[in-house]
């Protein structure tokens, strides 16, 4: 019935790190697929995926499409602008309605945190969090983190410091459980007000400045500024954001050392992140992307039941995971 | 009406200091015998309650009954029935109706369904604001004439300090509580539950303790300012004891309340979005908890309320942050006490039936509250020892959204005595007891 992950892919909080480096290990005979002229394998054929997005999202629903799409899955996009609430169907209708068209896996993105564990306890299909609220965005934090391990190797005791709106970010959620449990030093780095009030509890080294982020960090995982916050009046312009909290080719000029940067689109150029630092030697953004969708690959075969081991022949067409099910 | 003889029971009335076995002889809705080895005569009910304990009846004075509005959640009688049920013998109902409880003619709609319902008594509680809008005053003296026993806005903080001013120095002819939802409107925005690391993780707007107690020392300092009674509702955090305890000791009118579940649960119930352990004030921490066990216990905590707040179960059945705010509560509220505060020795039997019945009546000038001889008929029965399982499906409210529901509890109410005529006993389904139910005046 379930896999090596359990059910759903919820959150990177309830994985043990074994997990999530299964996951990252699957992952990579996964990124050849990409790569070669015909970028399909049978693995899912005749699976029923359908990709729920109650947010507006363009990489992550294209990354998603791509993976199912690669592995044969048979998919569909359900996109409804604005909540549930407002739309009228409640959540729990709409599990239902997906339920009884016998579908094997949802792919949730919802602004309401909990919403993809909500819906995985009311259907059997597997779900998989694609963005909930200010919760977590797990997919985002495992391509994150297989981007720092293709360039660090070992994440132990590496220094990744994520940068900008914590309080309001699923992407630093996930980060900071996976980054974490894998053994890496977190550090976080935002106007104390964008940083939860808890921030203390989460085991986080806390910068106030951005000069001392970049004076400790190997990495620098670098958030968006949704312009929301400016007219919530949690900052006060974006201009004084980039002056304070930018990540700017001046102050990485001033570190001790190279420093990678991730930034999980999309990005404000000039507000959180420069230009030159977006599109510089040590930015590794594309990359992400380009991991996005081997890590997506690799929680849909594992979630439907695929032997981690079989993933490399899977591959070929020769490893399953849907008669494993039954 | 027969008379009744409560029967070798367990006497528990901190109003007249009596923790004894004895009995109590109840005629033409008055007490009239309490002590030993009392002969009724041959036509009274008597009712053995050996092992059980007798008691003022318990009275609540918070729960929201829903009517009229929203007549498919909970009713006056729905409601009357359930606190009878839980061992209450009288309720006070929230004016936050629809339309709004803010006039005479509403207060009286609420006394008659209360009369028509025969079973704990219910008293209206009107709005401080008209419409509960929060800016002309309601009319206290025509509603108290109808039968409100106090004012509150409760479901919305009264966010003018210049209105509650206002409200507090002219509740003071009519001799009423002015009852305050402490929130700070600005501060508590968008937040569903306490922050903190839960919410942090959980990634939901949280609301800081700070937004209770900026509003618990506001209410205070305009108490001694007008020299009006202040009643603070559902206290929630550790501060908010730390300041009533100053405005007492300084001698300012201030009372408050806690509920069952801010004594007994913490934000940690919220985990998995929980929308049962959903409420307004949130659930907080276990240190908040533990202060507030000891405000109760050493009086700065005046008494325990239920804040009974019933939802319709698809309400709750949706994304935490969108389900409304508020857990039913009449009956599990005596076994949450039992249960968490008596069963650990933070309270005792007597220290119970003081908050839950003494106090409530004194402060709100209720009848009740004592067994002494002349005193009204409201008596509670309860066992002590009873272990149960909470059955939300089981409830008389119409409400299910409990966060107890499955929980094993100790202590649960065995009859339930009003104007000396039995409107519960535990065992007697649900329709039979309408009809042992006396007519009120």
């Amino acid at each position: 019935m379930t896999g090596t992950l359990g059910k759903d892919l919820l959150g990177l909080e309830s994985l043990t790190g074994d997990q999530i480096r299964l996951i990252l290990d699957t992952a990579e005979p996964f990124k050849e697929i990409s790569e070669r002229a015909i970028k399909k394998v049978p693995a899912l054929r005749g699976s029923t995926i359908v990709n729920l997005f109650f947010e507006n999202s363009t990489r992550t629903r294209i990354s998603f499409e791509f993976a199912e799409k690669r592995l044969s899955a048979d998919t569909v996009n359900v996109s409804v602008a604005g909540s549930s609430v407002s739309k009228g169907e409640t959540l729990v209708d709409t599990a239902r309605n997906l339920e009884a068209m016998r579908i094997d896996m949802v792919v949730i993105r919802h602004s309401a945190s909990g919403a993809a564990q909500f819906l995985a306890e009311r259907i059997q299909s597997n779900v998989i969090n694609a963005g909930d609220g200010t919760h977590e965005h797990p997919t985002q934090g495992l391509l994150d983190i297989l981007t720092l391990r293709d360039r660090f190797g070992d994440l132990k005791g590496r220094r990744v410091c994520i940068c900008g709106d914590i309080l309001h970010s699923r992407v630093a959620r996930s980060n900071i459980w996976g980054l974490t449990k894998l053994g890496a030093e977190v550090a976080v780095c935002g106007p104390r007000s964008l940083l939860p009030n808890a921030i203390d509890e989460f085991g986080v080294r806390i910068f106030d400045r951005v000069e001392e982020a970049i004076e400790w960090a190997e990495a620098l995982n670098v958030l968006r500024l949704q312009f929301e916050r400016m007219t919530a009046g949690y900052i006060p312009s974006a201009r004084e954001y980039n002056r304070v909290f930018g990540i700017t080719r001046e102050r990485l000029d001033r570190a001790p050392r190279d420093i990678l940067i991730l930034h999980p689109g999309p990005m404000n150029r000039g507000v959180e992140i420069d230009s030159d630092v977006a599109d510089g030697p040590h930015s590794v953004i594309l990359e992400q992307v380009t991991n996005g969708v081997a890590v997506r690959m690799a929680v849909l075969y594992l979630l439907a039941g695929g032997k981690p081991e079989l993933a490399e022949a899977a591959k070929g067409g020769s490893g399953r995971g849907r008669e494993d099910r039954e | 009406m027969k008379p009744i003889l409560l029967s070798g029971g367990t006497l528990i009335d901190p109003s007249q200091e009596l923790n004894e076995v004895g009995d109590v002889f109840i005629t033409d809705g008055k007490i009239v015998g309490v002590g030993r080895s009392i002969e009724g005569p041959e036509e009274a009910d008597v009712i053995d309650c050996a092992g059980l304990m007798i008691s003022p009846g318990f009275i609540d004075v918070h729960c929201h009954l829903r009517e009229p509005g929203r007549e498919d959640v909970e009713t006056i009688a729905t409601g009357a029935r359930a606190a009878a049920a839980g061992g209450f013998t009288a309720v006070c109902a929230m004016p936050n109706t629809d339309p709004v409880t803010d006039n005479q003619a509403a207060v009286g709609f609420i006394v008659r369904q209360a009369q028509r319902a025969q079973s704990a008594r219910v008293y209206p509680i009107g709005a401080i604001s008209v419409g509960q809008e929060g800016k002309a005053l309601a009319e206290f003296g025509e509603m108290v004439g109808a039968g409100a026993v106090a004012v509150s806005d409760d479901g919305k903080p009264v966010a003018s300090a210049q209105l509650m001013r206002t409200a507090l120095e002219y509740a003071r002819t009519f001799k009423i509580p002015v009852i305050d939802h402490c929130e700070e409107p600005t501060l508590s925005a968008g937040g569903s539950m306490n922050e903190g690391i839960v919410s942090a993780q959980l990634g939901l707007k949280g609301i800081p303790a700070e937004a209770e107690e900026i509003m618990v020392i506001r209410d205070i300092l305009l108490a001694r300012l007008t020299g009006g009674h202040v009643h603070l509702a559902h206290m929630s955090t550790k501060g908010s004891v730390e300041l009533i305890r100053w405005g007492k000791d300084r001698g300012i009118r201030v009372t408050a309340e806690v509920c069952p579940h801010h004594l007994s649960l913490t934000e940690e119930s919220v985990r998995g979005y929980n929308t049962n352990a959903k409420m307004n004030p949130p659930l907080r921490t276990a240190r908040d908890v533990e202060a507030l066990r000891d405000g109760v216990k050493d009086g700065t905590i005046d008494l325990i309320a239920t804040d009974h707040a019933p939802h319709h179960y698809d309400e709750k059945e949706r994304e935490f942050a969108d389900a409304p705010n508020g857990i039913v509560g009449l009956e599990t509220a005596l076994a949450v006490i039992v249960t968490n505060l008596v069963e650990t020795g933070h309270l005792t039997f007597s220290d119970l039936v003081d908050r839950m019945a003494c106090t409530p009546a004194r402060i709100f000038n209720l009848p009740g509250g004592s067994l002494k001889r002349g005193a009204v008929a409201d008596v509670t029965v309860f066992d002590p020892k009873s272990r149960w399982k909470v059955d939300a499906s089981q409830f008389v409210s119409k409400g299910r959204n409990s966060p107890y529901d499955g929980m094993p509890l100790v202590g649960r109410a065995t009859c339930t005595i009003v104007a000396g005529s039995v409107v519960f006993r535990s065992g007697i389904p649900a329709r039979g007891r309408e009809k042992m139910n006396r007519t009120r005046g």
